[in-house]
């Protein structure tokens, strides 16, 4: 059978099963948006190509399938260069298709032409030129099997729009070999030495910690971990990328570690003996001070990536695994740590001390942010999938929704990407349609990627977002307050402009608006009852409001500032 | 794959240099990709050599020498097999290779230097592959340190151009054949 090579492409889309593309066209990517017509796989048109990235990354996040985006050459290929990079950091697996000028006019400076390969080497897990119609299906197939194995990560496909017009007989890899990645070898066999010295190492720990990251929810262990967490009895930490990963209502759980992390968990790992790491990678965010951080803790470290082991901390055992296959051979090896009576009763304590707290909302406002937050997630169906920004109202979210499942929070970690939250709620929500979908959003945030909404009205995809709306890059606001003698620099942003009421309007979305406590119920409700067009609700909360308890950065982790309410109190 | 996994112990190495045999795939852009790596991380790259490996024309062989003081060499092999067209890394640290090198030289010469260059030459067992009236090409394939020996010789030469290819490199038979 003789494809054009755009046809192959939209065809090799749909034998890997995808049944969403997030994109936009443009002169390059042309000839493919042509048989995407015949094709059964939506497409849906952002208005900005950073948008389609973010989706197609809520969308995997919240599916655990790769997302698929698609955009043009040059400026479009650019444009989503960030989302690429916020993949790459958070391990989220992407296909990113890029079109390219003619392979003839490849190093011209021709119209809309750009080394996207080149510019993205860094921030892909690998990227591939197609140099001819006939190689399309090997590099989608390839792409989606490096997206979606191992460590996972962005994949890019860049391809000439002379590759896309040509003929191909069409033909489909049927094995991996086809795939033609000698170099590239995911499954690696379990070292059981290494799990028997983690086992001996759990059996002599008095005081141990599961510090879990965001590979455990890659690798699909939640019921692995809560398994072994509940035959173990040890405490367990879930990082900002692993939120979910293990119930928040669980009793064994600490919380969030790390910069703005709860001060039982932050503080488990600090006095801990023993970590059992799954899937994170001691960031600087969580270990605040490297040298200071769990000084007294022997390390086993499971991670799908060996080049995460001796990175940052020594690691006493590593052991390249999956998550999952980690803890089965734990649970199968019988590991038990010692009696950790003395270690509970001294983070029961903490936690008495030093619960997550905030201050009482006065009946006519400013809002809280942290109040808002719970109440709309006291208000919230089970199961509802929250997505964020990046900043204070991201690690209020963190701190304040309990998430119960995984999958259910959606944010941006490794990157710090302002604007994420609406894109990626969007994205989320066309993977899970029969969920609910929050985005907590700062109004910082909001600004940068908003124009999504129009793209949400117009494909009918209904995600609530609220706008915790201080007027402020209210992060960077904070640090200016405690680190800059209050010198407000390039941080105010005004409440009332833009207008978000009139914008969401605008946008084809129902815009709310909630000053005080009464209207902040109410439009909670109404937002909760609207289930066919997006929400947008203005909630003006207190500027002043800062995120705690924090760890400033570079400081140890034995130093967290706890609530003002707190300072102060004994143990 | 080296012989050895890369897992356990952070190892720096008491030897500053070490070699990194890597083999790769043959295609466009592996260079920029390893460089590129090598520049984001802050890993030091001493030399380097590129070649078509063996018979394949899949594949090439790329002669790392890294300066394993700039990073913990088990974090330089984990990043670099992490590049989805590197096949293999086999570690050598320079006691159990075999390492040669080739270096070209052109000397201006005249009635006054001729016979000290030629002492020079002997004494490194350089060869002499290009001549005209007033200079001479010569070559030597030895050892990086017989090389840097006839560097440092050539150095009383005024007008000398000197090229090195940068070292290739095998192991030492006894120890693991690299696949």
């Amino acid at each position: 059978m003789q494809l054009t090579g755009a046809e192959a492409l939209i065809k090799s889309l749909e034998q890997q099963g995808v049944d969403t593309v997030f994109g936009l066209p443009g002169g390059a990517i042309l000839p493919v948006y042509d048989p995407l017509l015949d094709s059964s796989i939506r497409h849906i048109l952002v208005r900005h190509e950073q948008g389609a990235g973010h989706m197609a990354e809520g969308y995997a996040m919240a599916t655990g399938r790769p997302g698929v985006a698609m955009v043009t050459s040059g400026p479009g290929a650019t444009n989503i260069v960030t989302p690429i990079g916020n993949a790459h950091m958070d391990s989220t697996p992407l296909v990113v298709i890029t079109g390219q000028v003619a392979t003839g006019s490849i190093g011209t400076d021709a119209f809309q032409e750009c080394d996207i390969t080149g510019i993205t080497m860094g921030i892909t897990k690998h990227n591939f030129l197609v140099q001819s119609a006939q190689e399309i299906p090997r590099a989608v197939a390839a792409a989606f099997h490096l997206a979606t194995t191992g460590r996972p990560g962005p994949v890019l496909i860049d391809v000439p729009k002379d590759v896309t017009q040509s003929k191909m007989d069409w033909w489909y890899p049927s094995t991996i070999e086809e795939y033609d990645l000698p170099g590239y070898r995911p499954e690696i066999a379990l070292d059981e030495d290494a799990v028997d010295r983690a086992v001996a190492l759990i059996a002599t720990s008095q005081r141990p910690v599961l510090y879990v990251g965001g590979g455990t929810l890659k690798s699909n262990a939640a019921n692995e971990l809560l398994a072994f967490a509940e035959r173990t009895g040890m405490p367990v930490v879930t990082t900002l990328m692993a939120r979910g990963a293990f119930p928040d209502s669980h009793g064994q759980h600490l919380g969030m570690p790390g910069m703005h992390g709860v001060y039982t968990a932050v503080t488990a790992l600090q006095r801990a003996d023993l970590l059992i790491s799954l899937g994170a990678r001691f960031d600087d965010r969580v270990t605040g001070k490297i040298s200071a951080f769990a000084a007294g803790a022997k390390i086993i470290h499971v991670d799908i990536d060996r080049a995460e082991f001796n990175k940052v901390r020594h690691a006493d055992v590593a052991l390249q695994s999956n998550v999952g296959a980690a803890l089965r051979a734990f649970d199968a090896a019988g590991a038990m740590p010692a009696s950790m009576d003395a270690w509970w009763r001294e983070i029961r304590s903490w936690q008495e001390t030093y619960p997550l707290v905030y201050d009482e909302p006065t009946l006519e406002g400013p809002l809280r942010p942290q109040h808002v937050i719970a109440s709309i997630a006291e208000k919230a169906e089970a199961g509802t999938i929250v997505t964020s920004g990046v900043g204070q109202h991201q690690m209020w979210a963190a701190q304040f929704w309990d998430f119960e499942e995984p999958r259910t929070w959606i944010n941006s970690g490794g990157a710090g990407t302002m604007g994420f939250g609406v894109p990626a709620a969007i994205g989320a929500k066309v993977g899970r349609p029969e969920r609910t979908v929050w985005c907590i959003d700062g109004d910082g945030c909001f600004q940068m990627t908003a124009q999504e909404l129009v793209t949400a009205r117009s494909e009918g995809i209904p995600i609530k977002v609220a706008i915790l709306n201080n007027a402020y890059l209210g992060m960077v606001r904070q640090w200016q307050e405690m680190f800059y003698d209050e010198r407000y620099s390039e941080v105010y942003l005004s409440a009332d402009l833009p207008d978000y009421v009139k914008w969401a309007e605008a946008m084809g979305c129902v815009g709310l608006r909630a000053t005080n406590l009464k209207e902040m119920d109410d439009v909670i409700d109404e937002a909760n009852k609207i289930n066919d067009v997006p929400v947008v609700i203005d909630f003006r909360t207190d500027s002043s409001e800062k995120v705690f308890p924090m760890v400033a950065s570079g400081a140890s982790n034995d130093d967290i500032i706890v609530h003002p309410s707190q300072q102060g109190r004994a143990l | 794959m080296s012989p050895e996994p890369f897992l356990g112990t952070t190892s720096h190495t008491p030897v500053r240099h070490h070699i990194l045999s890597v083999l790769v795939e043959n295609k466009a852009g592996v260079l920029a990709r390893i460089a590129g790596l090598f520049a984001r991380r802050g890993f030091n790259i001493y030399s380097l050599a590129v070649a078509p490996a063996e018979s394949h024309a899949r594949f090439s062989r790329v002669t790392i020498v890294v300066d394993a003081e700039s990073a913990p060499l088990e974090q330089i092999v984990g990043q670099l097999d992490k590049l989805v067209n590197v096949v293999a890394i086999t570690d050598l640290a320079p006691v159990d290779a075999v390492e040669r090198e080739l270096l070209l030289a052109t000397i201006q010469t005249n009635t006054a230097n001729r016979t000290s260059l030629l002492d020079t030459l002997a004494n490194a067992g350089a060869a002499i592959v290009d001549v005209d009236p007033g200079a001479v090409t010569v070559m030597l394939a030895g050892t990086p340190a017989s090389c840097d020996q006839l560097e440092r010789a050539l150095e009383s030469f005024s007008d000398v151009e000197l090229h090195r290819t940068g070292r290739v490199a095998l192991p030492r038979l006894g120890e693991a054949a690299p696949q």
